[in-house]
């Protein structure tokens, strides 16, 4: 077993895990957060997508144990209490999700988009950009009118 | 997943003596390949090895002549780099095309190559470029790396340090993605040099990368992309598989050759 310690969504969280735990293994089971979701063993589905460091990362591929030191942000960070961030929001009203299994994912990365691309992002970049989170239910135009109108308010 | 002994070394000769010392042991660089395949129990090793935190483990250079690419570098630092944008364009591009950007911002050019997947794409710009694999034992030339399908010219201990590009005159990139995986059911890497010589790496074609040496020819005679696609290519030892027969793929070969010097 292997200490680590790292901060969750703000907050110091210290742990043990074995060294094939993956990241995602740690938030769900052992801090108890399932707003992060696993779809696949493939590594395609991005359902399981946090922010690691200020990047979006698969957290179904990354070991919890090379985590140690980290910071990290899981869907569960994004409120102030209960007011939802400005992409969460965005989903909401638009119809951005329908199951909502893809969702912390899908938000997690569109945060990610506008941190790198800007409040104006355009709909060509977003719909590249999102090639790494797969939804089964929206046929993503409501995803992509999602992402611009929560860009914009972010 | 089968459990194993977690290592993070801090220098290269650390992680060279752990794998030495391991029964069964392999390196972690962004694990997006190892652990996939840890996860399917394609893989279990005992120790995995951790380089990520060695020191000057990533990081690039540009000179005037070459571009140098340190192994354990991401491809989003890489697709983003300003220099390398400037020194080979064709280069950045293909790399912002590998996978998605969760994919980026975690695989490295030093996994890509030692994993030599017969669809990746750096294997063919190493090819398409003329690029140099530097070790910790030696430097290898790409003509000499990629040995057959997940299989490469390193040793079981051999660490990559860093790859070495060539900048050439003009270069391309094409791939034809599969829509659903993006990997390349056919990628071709066109250059050419300031002598005029032109080197085409295809990927995702044959279980191996590899030069296509007849549109090579056709080019040194004439660079131009009627002269690329006018090549026939034969579908021997192509692949064919559920997403595309071996014809198709020589097809797709000939056709994503002509795009490249088109673009180039
Ligand atoms: C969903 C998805 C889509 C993808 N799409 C593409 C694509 O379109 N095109 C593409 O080219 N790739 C694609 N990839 C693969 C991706 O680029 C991988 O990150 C890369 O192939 C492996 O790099 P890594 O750093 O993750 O290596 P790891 O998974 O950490 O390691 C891979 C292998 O290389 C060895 N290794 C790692 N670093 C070194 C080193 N410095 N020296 C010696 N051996 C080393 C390891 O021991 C292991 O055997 C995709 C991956 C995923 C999950
Ligand atoms: S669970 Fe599908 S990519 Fe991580
Ligand atoms: S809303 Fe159901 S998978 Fe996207």
């Amino acid at each position: 077993m292997h200490s680590i310690s790292l901060a969750l969504n703000g907050k110091p969280v210290h742990g043990q895990v074995e060294g094939r735990t993956l990241l995602v293994e740690f938030i769900r089971e052992s801090r108890g957060l399932t707003g992060t979701h696993v779809g696949c063993d493939t590594s395609q589905c991005g359902a399981c997508v946090v922010s690691v460091n200020g990047k979006a990362v698969k957290s179904c591929t990354v070991f919890a144990v090379a985590c140690d030191g980290a910071e990290i942000t899981t869907i569960e960070g994004l409120a102030k209490g209960v007011d939802l961030h400005p992409m969460q929001v965005a989903f909401k009203e638009h119809h951005g999700l329908q199951c909502g299994f893809c969702t912390p994912g899908m938000i997690m990365a569109s945060i990610d988009i506008v941190k790198r691309h800007g409040k104006s992002v355009d709909e060509e970049t977003i719909r590249r950009e999102l090639s790494g989170n797969i939804c089964r239910c929206t046929g993503y135009h409501n995803i992509v009118k999602a992402v611009q109108a929560g860009a914009a308010n972010m | 997943m089968e459990n194993f002994n977690y290592h993070r070394p801090a220098t290269t000769t650390a992680a060279v003596a752990l794998l030495k010392k391991s029964k069964d042991g392999k390196f972690l660089a962004g694990g997006h390949t190892l652990i996939p395949t840890m996860k399917q129990g394609l893989a279990a090793p005992r120790d995995v090895i951790d380089l990520t935190a060695i020191k000057g483990f990533s990081g690039i250079k540009v000179s005037k002549t070459m571009v140098t690419i340190k192994a354990g570098t991401t491809h989003q630092d890489v697709t983003m780099s300003k220099d390398v944008n400037k020194a080979i364009p064709a280069l950045a591009q293909m790399v912002g095309k590998i996978g998605g950007v969760h994919v980026r911002h975690k695989g490295t050019i030093g996994g890509s190559l030692a994993n030599n997947d017969p669809a990746a794409d750096y294997p063919s710009a190493c090819l398409g470029l003329g690029a140099t694999i530097e070790t910790n034992k030696r430097k290898i030339e790409a003509d000499k790396f990629f040995t057959g399908m997940f299989e490469t010219a390193l040793k079981n201990d051999e660490i990559i340090i860093a790859v070495h590009f060539p900048i050439p005159k003009k270069a391309s990139h094409q791939k034809f993605p599969n829509p659903a995986s993006r990997y390349a059911m056919v990628g071709v890497f066109v250059s050419q040099d300031g002598k005029g010589k032109t080197r085409v790496g295809v990927t995702g074609a044959a279980p191996c990368v590899f030069r296509a040496v007849e549109v090579e020819a056709a080019l040194n005679e004439e660079f131009s992309a009627k002269a690329a696609s006018a090549v026939k290519i034969s579908a021997k030892g192509l692949l064919s598989d559920m997403h595309a027969s071996a014809a198709y793929r020589a097809h797709l070969l000939s056709v994503l050759a002509g795009r490249a010097v088109a673009a180039a």
